[in-house]
């Protein structure tokens, strides 16, 4: 256990989402990892928090620091979760992993009053360059991954996500990207230049 | 000679009085109020062998009850006074070790109807002023989890820290969590399930009829006829034991070698090794343990079904607890599998409970939880730490 009243620091990303929640409510992190984001959230913001990870290693390193942590696959076990369970349920680059993107957020929204989504961007410059150029399926520091062993199935564009959000009829109540210096900004109705210049987005939705 | 040497030490150690002699605690409770069983009928006067181990620290706040399995016993650490073994959790209890006696306060108590001190088959009816033998009521986990409430309650502990316990352990533990959810901080159910399956029960069946096929069971009066069931209490010892292991644990141990030999006999002697440890398992279990408790225990087994009091929502025995889990499996372990395992995390889910789960990786099957594995014991000690931060629990424990 680290010191509460020295925080390590964690990935920029994950302290967008962790700065969307209010303290003392329940979180489920989907996808938690190593359970960086969920004791983040515990030391800074006393948050009963809660998560789901399927691989093993994530879990146990979860648990041996103390957190509440099931092992389980998050396509098949969302739906044993009660309506409004949570104030927020966490999707941190988990999303384009799913085989049903759409389903999982769909789950998302039943259990959880709001969700906090963050994805990588693949309309982002550098990587509509990369193609265009090479002509290859990108590959970049953030998204290291060949096409035949990337765990990200299921890419999006920003766009491509805010217009799912407007099928699905919710309201996106913030929306911020991450640009290639780390600096974050509101993407708002700017959803062409975040598309571009975003590297990574992240949004706080409302049934 | 073994058979002698087999009755002089249970009448030595388990029957009637003789439980006084060993080493440990007894408290005689329910003297005024009887406890109720589920069967019906009620016990007046029930006795409970525990052990302690550690402090309990000012507040009470510190305090973990041990819950034991079908043939375990409350001499979880240390040497065990009847086998002169090691207790079967030296492993995971001891000073520094994953339950840690510098830090809390350990309880283990003998089941109600165990055979090493608790009131059970081996007690006197206090009506007859004989030993109970087969008239001893069928009890359930339920009724051993109401005896054990009985000693948390003579020990004056308003909440324990935790509940842990494997098998029949995890059973005790979830029986725990279900009747008395504010008294149980938090919750280890570790390689259990929450409804004894068709599988589960069937090896048992073998078991009881082993024992009851046995003419020196003569019809659960052994005692009385100065004979011992310890061919039949073997057999079912034996077939268990495969249960408890996994194929890929008996390759590793023996394979297909022979037992001091170097070709096969043509005969039935233990020509394999396995054979041999079979045997053994089975022949130094008669030493330790009563025919007919095995009867009753494994019983109460078959009859858990957590759910079935709740119309068969198990999500119903946790509704609204305030009980912290810790839910374990071990992939190998076929006697009670995974998927049982995350049908009690599903329903704790479905209450949006405070629950982990963790599939450990191990080979060697249900005994797992008994063994040396490192994942189990720091996911385990992680858990631990985690609630003793939220119960406020000082790093000494104090």
């Amino acid at each position: 256990m680290m010191n509460p009243a020295n925080p390590k620091s964690i990935r920029v990303d994950l302290q967008l989402i962790a700065n969307m929640i209010e303290p003392d409510t329940r979180v489920l992190d989907v996808g938690c990892g190593n359970g960086d984001l969920l004791e983040h959230l515990w030391r800074t913001k006393q948050v009963d928090g809660r998560g789901i990870e399927i691989s093993t290693q994530g879990v146990q390193s979860c648990v041996s620091a103390g957190l509440s942590v099931v092992q389980g696959d998050v396509e098949k076990d969302l739906k044993n979760y009660p309506d409004d369970a949570f104030d927020y349920v966490i999707l941190s680059q988990t999303v384009q992993a799913m085989m049903d993107p759409r389903g999982v957020l769909e789950q998302t929204m039943r259990i959880g009053k709001r969700a906090v989504v963050s994805l990588p961007n693949f309309g982002y410059w550098r990587l509509r360059f990369y193609m265009l150029i090479n002509g290859r399926m990108p590959v970049s520091e953030n998204l290291p991954y060949e096409w035949y062993n990337t765990p990200n199935i299921h890419f999006c564009t920003i766009r491509d996500f805010v217009r799912l959000t407007r099928h699905m009829n919710l309201t996106i109540e913030q929306s911020l990207f991450l640009d290639e210096a780390g600096s974050s900004k509101t993407i708002g109705n700017s959803v062409s230049i975040a598309n571009w210049f975003g590297e990574q987005a992240v949004f706080l939705l409302k049934k | 000679m073994k058979k002698e040497q087999a009755q002089a030490n249970r009448a030595n150690v388990a029957y009637g009085d003789g439980a006084w002699s060993l080493p440990g605690e007894r408290v005689r409770l329910a003297e005024q109020s009887p406890l109720q069983l589920d069967c019906g009928t009620t016990l007046k006067g029930v006795d409970i062998a525990f052990q302690t181990w550690g402090e309990l620290n000012a507040e009470k706040s510190n305090a973990i009850l041990i819950c034991h399995a079908l043939t375990g016993d409350h001499f979880v650490a240390g040497k065990h006074p009847v086998t002169g073994k090691n207790g079967w959790w030296e492993e995971v209890v001891g000073p520094g070790k994953v339950i840690d006696t510098d830090r809390y306060f350990i309880i283990c108590s003998n089941i109600l109807g165990g055979c090493m001190g608790s009131t059970g088959l081996q007690s006197k009816n206090p009506e007859t002023g004989e030993l109970w033998g087969r008239d001893f009521p069928v009890i359930t986990i339920g009724d051993m989890v109401r005896a054990q409430k009985l000693l948390i309650d003579h020990l004056a502990i308003e909440q324990l820290f935790a509940v842990v316990g494997g098998s029949m352990g995890g059973m005790q533990v979830l029986e725990w969590a279900c009747q008395f959810p504010d008294k149980v901080f938090a919750a280890v159910p570790i390689a259990t399930t929450a409804r004894h399956s068709a599988q589960n029960i069937a090896f048992h069946e073998v078991g009881r009829q082993a024992i009851m096929a046995d003419p020196d069971w003569c019809k659960g009066n052994y005692l009385a006829e100065g004979k011992y069931p310890h061919r039949g209490l073997a057999v079912a010892r034996m077939a268990a034991h495969i249960t408890y292991l996994s194929e890929p644990a008996l390759t590793r141990k023996f394979g297909r070698n022979l037992q001091d030999r170097d070709a096969v006999t043509y005969g039935f002697d233990a020509d394999f090794q396995v054979e041999s440890y079979l045997r053994h398992q089975g022949s130094s279990f008669v030493d330790r343990f009563d025919a007919n408790s095995y009867l009753f225990i494994t019983r109460a087994m078959d009859y858990f079904d957590l759910a079935e009091r709740f119309d068969g929502h198990l999500s119903k025995a946790f509704k609204d607890t305030p009980v912290r889990f810790l839910v374990m499996a071990f992939t190998s372990d076929w006697l009670y599998p995974t998927y049982e395992s995350r049908e009690i995390v599903n329903a704790l889910n479905a209450g949006a409970a405070n629950v982990s789960f963790v599939e450990i990786a191990s080979d060697k099957g249900h005994d797992a939880f008994l063994l040396d594995e490192p994942d189990f014991h720091q996911v385990f000690e992680g858990f631990l730490e985690g609630c003793a931060e939220h119960r406020g629990l000082k790093r000494n424990g104090r």
